[in-house]
């Protein structure tokens, strides 16, 4: 198992409150999974990433990444958060470089790996832009040129296309497909789409509303490789939908009426 | 694909028709607000000129003639550069001395809350005492001279950088922090890449500020205890009621102000590049 969660819990304490956010969450990710996470709102989605990138200590249960308990930063993921987190004052091109200079990866070979990478993403041309200068989806791809630059054997990413244009999301989705199949890593993917969580994951985790806990999981019965332009036409894909927006529908609802 | 080659073309290559507009409209309005400082700077002078003798004693205002001719002498006889030198040097190190030591201050108790809020109270009260009242204090430590005026304007240097720095540092948003440690940062990194050019605008709205308080504080120095220096010039012509010579070292004041202020601002815009404009 790539991530074993036993019995995750997470409280927040703020301003005298206590928010339980995740209550007893046990899940098992194998290696070269792609697994989606969906759930309402609110019901601890990123609270579990952060949690198993170590940015965030638990206040219950345990996390182990690759066999070793997690405690403190989680260097052996990639993680892409769902605020903005590219740097501002770096360029597109020292933002996707920085991974590889902290690893000591001498000059000409970053330079051929960042220009590769930017070329996948779609950014060839924007190396010398600031991020403030570009657009809330170009910066998204920045911020997944980043991750994807360094190799990580396990990527977190929190609703990565988010703020992408259906076209360009479908594309975005093919891309990550297809560095997945080529390169076996395990995939943590956070949507609010339920067709993007059908359409790239191998199995779609729902989260009740919060506290958040394991509601369903679905396996979708859908063959590698998929085409993110024709696999929502299937008679399968119907299905797993309809049976994930069976489980969800209602806590949604529940989520609203609070 | 082909609509990202659009996106590249359209910062890449070539002056468009618009990008040649914006640059003619913002020359022209460079050129209207120079025209308009060499009117209101003529017009001044003009006046002043003027006015001294006809409306107001000469006694108390000179005039522009005069001041220019006594800054004429004494860049000929060399006692400019004399008293400016050590006046500059003065400044620049207690400028230097005080933005680096408040530099590295901020940056540790920006890192270390616990050890900032245990000296919180303390660093307030100090920074509270006008740092001129320390200026007596300095020049029975240090003598009538330099170092007591390289103490006052480092004094003064130190907290508005210490201030800066520390806010900055603390602004400094945490996914940063936590993101290059993901990708394999270190703490020498996360200073490096966040925590200094994050906190970078605050450091440098606060050397900046803290230029024009460096040469308040050497030449309130001078004017207490010196023989050298504009702040000496001005409170010697001062005893000897020669407005002239106060004038002329005023003027020498607002000359090294402004040039060190310019210096500043380009400065600041290139490190600051990374920001949006407007
Ligand atoms: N720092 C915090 N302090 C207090 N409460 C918090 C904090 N961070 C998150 N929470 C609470 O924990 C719960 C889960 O938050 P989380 O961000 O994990 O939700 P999510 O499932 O990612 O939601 P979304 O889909 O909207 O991103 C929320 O109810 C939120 O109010
Ligand atoms: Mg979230």
């Amino acid at each position: 198992m790539t991530i074993t969660v036993r019995g995750a819990e997470k409280r927040y304490v703020s301003r005298g409150r206590e928010v339980r956010a995740l209550d007893n969450v046990d899940l098992d990710i194998a290696a070269g999974e792609f697994v989606a996470f969906v759930g309402p709102s609110g019901c601890g989605k990123s609270t579990l990433l952060n949690m198993v990138a170590g940015i965030l200590p638990l206040t219950g249960g345990t996390i182990r990444h690759d066999g070793v308990a997690v405690s403190g930063i989680n260097r052996a993921v990639g993680y892409m958060t769902q605020v903005d987190s590219v740097l501002p004052w770096h360029t597109v091109f020292e933002n996707v470089e920085l991974p590889l200079k902290f690893r000591g990866v001498p000059a000409a070979e970053r330079k051929s790996r960042v220009d590769a990478m930017l070329a996948r993403v779609n950014l060839t041309g924007f190396e010398s832009s600031f991020p403030a200068e570009l657009s809330g989806g170009m910066r998204k791809r920045v911020a997944l040129a980043q991750v994807l630059v360094y190799d990580p054997g396990t990527l977190l990413m929190d609703e990565p296309f988010g703020a992408l244009d259906a076209q360009l999301k479908l594309l975005m989705q093919a891309e990550l497909l297809a560095i997945w199949q080529a390169t076996g890593k395990t995939v943590v993917f956070v949507t609010h789409d339920l067709s993007e969580a059908v359409t790239l994951a191998s199995r779609v985790i729902v989260f009740s509303g919060r506290p958040g806990r394991i509601k369903a999981i679905e396996t979708v019965p859908l063959a590698y490789p998929r085409d993110p332009f024709k696999v929502r036409f299937l008679p399968e894909f119907e299905a797993c939908y309809a049976k994930l927006w069976a489980a969800l529908a209602p806590e949604i609802a529940k989520g609203e009426a609070v | 694909m082909s609509a990202h080659a659009d996106e590249a073309a359209a910062i890449g290559g070539g002056k468009t028709a618009a990008v040649a507009a914006w640059d003619a409209e913002q020359s022209a309005r460079r050129r209207l607000i120079l025209v308009g400082r060499i009117v209101v700077g003529v017009a001044l002078v003009a006046f002043w000129e003027y006015a001294s003798g006809r409306m107001i004693d000469k006694l108390f205002v000179s005039s522009p003639s005069a001041v220019s001719l006594r800054l004429w002498r004494w860049l000929g006889d060399g006692s400019l550069w004399n008293h400016l030198s050590i006046t500059l040097y003065a400044t620049a190190l207690g400028f230097i001395i005080g933005s680096l030591v408040g530099f590295v201050m901020g940056l540790l108790f920006g890192r270390y809350r616990t050890i900032a809020d245990i000296f919180d109270p303390y660093i307030t009260a100090l920074y509270s005492i006008p740092k001129i009242a320390l200026a007596p204090l300095f020049i029975i430590w240090f003598g009538i001279g330099i170092e007591s005026k390289v103490a006052v304007s480092a004094s003064i240097v130190f907290f508005v950088v210490f201030l800066n720095t520390y806010a900055g540092v603390r602004d400094v948003n945490p996914i940063y922090i936590h993101a290059t440690r993901i990708m394999g940062g270190n703490e020498y990194h996360v200073l490096r890449h966040v925590m200094i050019p994050s906190a970078a605008s605050w450091v440098i709205t606060g050397l900046k500020v803290s230029v024009p308080y460096a040469l308040v504080g050497t030449v309130i120095g001078e004017f207490m205890s010196s023989n050298r220096g504009i702040g000496f010039i001005i409170a010697q012509a001062t005893g000897l009621f020669d407005t002239t010579s106060v004038f002329a070292g005023l003027v020498i004041l607002g000359v090294v102000g402004a040039v060190i202020n310019v210096g500043l601002r380009h400065a600041e815009s290139w490190l600051l590049r990374w920001k949006a404009q407007d």
